[in-house]
């Protein structure tokens, strides 16, 4: 496994336990009142577990298994995915936080702005690696 | 694949207007985000990644195979307890044993597969 997609699937592991233990924290608290902040948890576990744990697991997944190129750098354009793992982790802990301890929405919305430039520059990466078998160089 | 399948069927009960005269349809949003994405998505990605992540270069190839039916048994029972339990409590009948025993499930589920998947996420 290259080195970035080690670093995009250890990331996402943390962001499943940590996801996790606030879903299951939620999950009692419908049972138990915990204490008003327990609500706050919310977007911890839904940006934690959705963009975090899944989304950066796919990433990394396709990093290391989408073809390689026979000539060159085996996967292109390699500066643009650790971009992309850069923006995305900055994204994912901006919209969680933000939401969660009610920072500015200023803050919220440069998290989804890294976001969305994280998806973007991880296709600008991508793209040239999707090919038909026997096709390209 | 079953989760999949159970989830899709919910959302179609929950649209087609029978909530009105069946209350427990109105409180299953949640267990219809849960079957779908916890019993689907995050089981079918514990799978896959189970199967075809690096082997360990020594025995044994896939990690601790006990930590990971540990995995698959916790995650599916604290889905199903939560199938019951959430609609129950949000229809006002406490049930607060099974959302605590379900939560406990799934997150030791979660914390078995980072644990057990670890390991084999390196660099060759």
């Amino acid at each position: 496994m290259p080195r970035l997609s080690v670093w995009l699937v250890r990331s996402a592991l943390c962001y499943l336990g940590i996801g996790a233990l606030a879903g299951a924290v939620l999950l009692v608290n419908r049972g138990v009142f915990l204490g008003e902040r327990v609500g706050s948890l919310r977007p911890i576990h839904v940006e934690f577990l959705l963009v975090g744990w899944t989304l950066q697991l796919a990433l990394g997944v396709a990093f290391w298994i989408l073809p390689r190129f026979r000539a060159g750098s085996e996967r292109g354009r390699e500066g643009f995915a650790w971009l992309s793992y850069v923006l995305l982790n900055a994204g994912v802990l901006a919209v969680a936080l933000g939401q969660a301890f009610g920072l500015p929405p200023a803050v919220l919305l440069l998290g989804h702005i890294a976001e969305a430039l994280a998806a973007a520059v991880f296709a600008l990466h991508a793209w040239p690696r999707l090919k038909a078998f026997g096709t390209g160089h | 694949m079953l989760y999949l399948i159970a989830a899709l069927a919910l959302s179609v009960l929950m649209q087609s207007g029978l909530s009105a005269r069946v209350p427990l349809l109105g409180v299953l949003w949640p267990t219809y985000l849960h079957l779908l994405v916890v019993g689907w998505l995050t089981q079918l990605i514990f799978g896959v990644a189970f199967w075809m992540f690096p082997k360990h270069p020594s025995a044994p190839p896939r990690g601790s195979d006990r930590l990971g039916w540990t995995c698959f048994v916790l995650l599916n029972l604290g889905l199903a307890i939560r199938v019951v339990a959430e609609p129950l409590q949000a229809l006002g009948r406490p049930s607060v044993a099974l959302l605590v025993a379900s939560a406990v499930a799934q997150l030791i589920a979660a914390w078995a597969f980072v644990a057990n998947t670890w390991p084999r996420v390196r660099e060759r």
